[in-house]
């Protein structure tokens, strides 16, 4: 009966288990590395080709056909001015949505379809959205290969990331501080605008920084848009010399994008400007990476700093 | 102390002896100078108001601060019959926790059926064989009084039993291994009167069979159910001694007024 | 707003109900429940749009061709319309990239969710989250420039474009995505029962697989059909290193065309709008949407059930 208790048997299965807790770790860490090396790699081998092309002529040139005379001037232009837009939609709309979810929604079937949409919508391929924004918002509103049409459509792209983190950092405000501000006579309203978004904002911005860095690098949509031209020239400035000084012109402007320029690059057969892809990548990623690094940063530093 | 120290001459008759124990939560200081020893197949309650350090100090004999950084022991706690030391680095907390087994305090059953949440134990030794397993399951289950209500429907999920029922399983899981020394960490604390009732039998069942150490915040449960109790106050063991003198006539004011309900 | 009320508030003595404040109130409901429904409106109106065309193709190309013919070639004189070879294509890339995602996804799950030391886990996630930040078409661009001519060391034949070189660098990109759900899960299963495998004397590699594994089932399961989901949709890897041409092939050392690569090679291109060509896109978008749909309800499903137990 006391077989099972013998010690020696004993220390020979740990000693066996023990084996495996080893091997586990010693697997753990090569897939980890795997990771870290291969994102390594890919940096390295772009920084190679790439960082010889970087030069102020490189930012302020437009795309030519002679790969050392090419450079971004128009894609970069057109990124700032299509995240001006899918920013100015996506934002709103989503704490919006997020709000209401979290704060307003009663616990109803409707509710729960939208929840269940939600998480659905943040699983479509971004492609998809790139057909919606083609049938939509070129051809059946008329808005033409522009930069409203690709702001709006990765506006929508991003709009579930923006409700999620909305939900989650005005979940994370216990409910003692609701109810201090109801106990003052404060209406929902007030309470949502006056306590629960500027304790959460830090959340909130969070995950629109996460966001627009998902749209800055999303090429699949804005090419199914048609975006996919050569543009040599600005879109019209913003701002007018006479009365109202603004204009809107540029919303429907032809365009292009960082992520688009590096594609069309990328395709070409001659290896000159596989480098300008190669370049073109690296803004990209540094981009992309600064900016998931401030959220990354924002949020450890909420961690830190708030603590209810 | 003073019962402690005069039988500490007759070591046979303690399954474990803690020596000038001393743990550290990185800095705090959590316990401080333990000295006690669990009498063989008797029944120890440790008894204390909240944050005494009770719990921390069950948790010592099978090493489970190992699995938190920053955690620090100090001192000793000795197993016999083989006289090692369990705290020491060179000895192997599995193989501590393979000879002392535990059951906390909200029930934890493994999200797996009946039968394999008592195999468990078993199963982690490397026992495959269907036979000994059945036969070990039935007789754990047995020594936890649970065989009559679950041997048609083993293969259940466990979540699906009571909360009383879920606590002896736990029981059970814990004695499949026969382990020598079994830990309760406040196990009725999260039971309603009747399974409280249930498991407090199923304590006294089992004390001639294996030595127990009982966490307890409930001192009638403690009076009940202990052979020995020790008291304990922000980390230091106050006093420790038979349960009934204990109970009856403590030598120290500190107990006796936790004991009747003036403090604590 | 707020001037107004606070005097009808201090009318201390008359206590009331204020109309206005009930209707500013109610208005602002309104306005944050229709954002809250935009996202539904978004859903209807990528499904309307995609059976709208879909159904003008429907018209002319007979579904049980479109699911049968064995060719794609719907820009040539003899056009024919058969998905098969774009879902070969889908299908053989996304396996190979599940074939690196999940496994590798999980055992770095597993490994910082159990073993690995506290700061390791606190300098490896946020790495992970970066990885998984890098823009797809930046992928695209080490697959067919770092990744095939390696490959190509190994396998001299492998051509310039194939489904092995994108499906292993979707692989690789998926990974972030695959492990930090995974993990998740994993720990969103309770300190306790971990506690309560260890005090039974298993060890860690027993604990993590067959308590914490098994506890946390139907959260990596949905990790698993999320990662499938994101494989299948794709786009940008697929279409810069596997070819644009579709081709009935199971090998993943020829290139071929998915599903989404198909959609940007006609997009590149200058259709005119309500051409069969331009509605061929709608057919082959919905054919994807239906199968990542079908993944994400499954996955959503899961990842329900397992917040539920806990």
């Amino acid at each position: 009966m006391s077989n099972i208790n013998n010690l020696d048997e004993i220390r020979k299965i740990i000693n066996q288990q023990r084996r495996w807790d080893l091997a586990f770790t010693v697997a753990g860490v090569i897939a980890l590395m795997i990771a870290v090396l291969t994102f390594i790699v890919l940096f390295a081998h772009m920084l190679i080709d790439g960082a010889p092309r970087l030069s102020w002529d490189f930012f302020s040139s437009f795309p030519s056909r002679r790969p050392e005379m090419a450079g971004i001037l128009s894609a970069w232009v057109g990124t700032t001015l299509v995240m001006i837009v899918t920013a100015l939609s996506a934002v709103p709309l989503g704490i919006g949505a997020g709000v209401y979810l979290e704060e307003y929604a009663a616990k109803n079937l409707l509710t729960e379809i939208i929840e269940i949409n939600i998480s659905n919508l943040a699983g479509v391929p971004s492609i998809i959205y790139g057909l919606l924004a083609l049938g939509l918002f070129v051809y059946q509103l008329g808005f033409g290969q522009s930069i409203l049409a690709a702001g709006l459509a990765l506006a929508l792209l991003i709009l579930p990331v923006v409700i999620v983190a909305t939900r989650e950092a005005i979940r994370a405000i216990p409910v003692a501080i609701r109810e201090g501000a109801y106990a003052l006579g404060a209406t929902k309203w007030q309470t949502v605008i006056d306590h629960l978004l500027p304790y959460s904002s830090a959340g909130i911005l969070t995950g629109i920084i996460i966001g627009l860095a998902r749209a800055i690098g999303e090429t699949a949509p804005v090419i199914t848009i048609g975006a996919l031209t050569f543009i040599a020239f600005l879109p019209p400035s913003p701002i007018k010399n006479e009365f109202p000084f603004l204009s809107f012109e540029w919303l429907m402007a032809p365009f292009t994008v960082m992520p688009i320029q590096m594609f069309n690059w990328v395709s070409r057969p001659e290896e000159a400007f596989q480098l300008n892809a190669a370049a073109a990548g690296l803004v990209l990623v540094v981009m992309t990476l600064a900016m998931n690094g401030l959220a990354i940063y924002l949020r450890y530093r909420m961690r830190k700093t708030i603590k209810w | 102390m003073q019962t402690a120290r005069e039988e500490n001459s007759i070591s046979i008759k303690y399954k474990s002896e803690v020596k000038n124990l001393n743990f550290y939560y990185g800095a705090f200081h959590a316990l401080k100078n333990i000295d006690m020893a669990l009498h063989d197949k008797k029944i120890t309650a440790l008894i204390g108001p909240s944050g005494c350090g009770k719990s921390t100090f069950l948790r010592c004999f099978n090493r489970m601060h190992d699995l938190y950084p920053g955690n620090r022991y100090d001192g000793q706690i000795i197993l016999h019959p083989d006289d090692v030391n369990i705290l020491e680095q060179n000895v192997d907390p599995i193989e501590v926790r393979m000879r002392i087994s535990m059951v906390f305090q909200k029930p934890n059953p493994f999200p797996k059926s009946i039968y394999e949440n008592v195999a468990y134990g078993l199963r982690v030794r490397g026992i495959k064989q269907r036979a000994i397993l059945d036969e070990r399951v039935e007789l754990a289950l047995r020594n936890s009084a649970l065989w009559d209500e679950v041997k048609d429907r083993q293969n259940d999920l466990a979540f699906n039993l009571s909360g009383g029922q879920q606590q002896r399983l736990c029981i059970a899981r814990a004695l499949a291994t026969e382990p020598e020394i079994l830990l309760f960490d406040e196990p009725t604390s999260a039971l309603d009167p009747i399974a409280t009732a249930s498991i407090e039998e199923l304590i006294t069942d089992l004390k001639n069979k294996v030595t127990i150490l009982i966490v307890t915040h409930n001192m009638q449960q403690a009076a009940r159910v202990s052979d020995y109790t020790a008291y304990m106050y922000l980390g230091e063991l106050i006093e420790f001694g038979v349960t009934d003198t204990i109970f009856i006539k403590p030598k120290n004011k500190q107990t006796e007024d936790y004991i009747t309900g003036r403090f604590g | 707003m707020t001037k107004k009320s606070l005097n009808e508030a201090s009318n201390v003595g008359k206590l009331g109900f204020s109309f206005r404040r009930h209707l500013h109130e109610k208005f602002i409901e309104f306005i944050l429940f229709l954002s809250a429904t935009l996202s539904i409106a978004i859903m209807l109106a990528i499904i309307a749009m995609l059976l709208k065309e879909s159904w003008v193709f429907f018209q002319q190309v007979s579904l049980w061709d479109f699911l049968t013919d064995t060719q794609w070639t719907p820009l040539f004189d003899d056009a024919h319309y058969g998905i098969l070879p774009l879902v070969s294509g889908t299908v053989v890339s996304s396996l190979i990239a599940l074939l690196v995602a999940l496994p590798l996804g999980t055992i770095i799950a597993v490994y910082l969710s159990e073993f690995a030391p506290f700061t390791v886990r606190e300098m490896a996630k946020p790495f992970l989250e970066l990885l998984g930040g890098v823009p797809t078409v930046v992928y695209g661009y080490f697959a067919l420039l770092f990744v095939t001519p390696l490959l190509q060391i190994i396998f001299p034949e492998l051509p310039g474009f194939s489904l092995l070189s994108a499906g292993l660098v979707m692989g690789i990109m998926i990974i972030p995505y695959v492990s930090s759900m995974t993990e998740d899960a994993m720990r969103a299963v309770p300190m306790n029962l971990r506690e309560g495998s260890y005090a039974m004397g298993a060890t860690r590699f027993q604990t993590a697989i067959r308590v914490v594994m098994p506890a946390a089932f139907s959260g990596i399961a949905a990790a698993y059909i999320l990662g499938i989901s994101r494989a299948v949709g794709e786009t940008m890897v697929v279409a810069i290193a596997a070819g644009m041409q579709p081709n009935l092939t199971w090998n993943p050392m020829e290139p071929a065309a998915t599903i989404t690569a198909y959609i940007v090679q006609v997009s590149l291109g200058d259709l005119p709008h309500g051409s069969i060509g331009y509605q061929t896109i709608f057919a082959a978008g919905l054919t994807l949407l239906i199968l990542t749909l079908i993944f994400n309800i499954i996955g959503h499903v899961l990842r329900k059930k397992y917040r539920e137990i806990y």
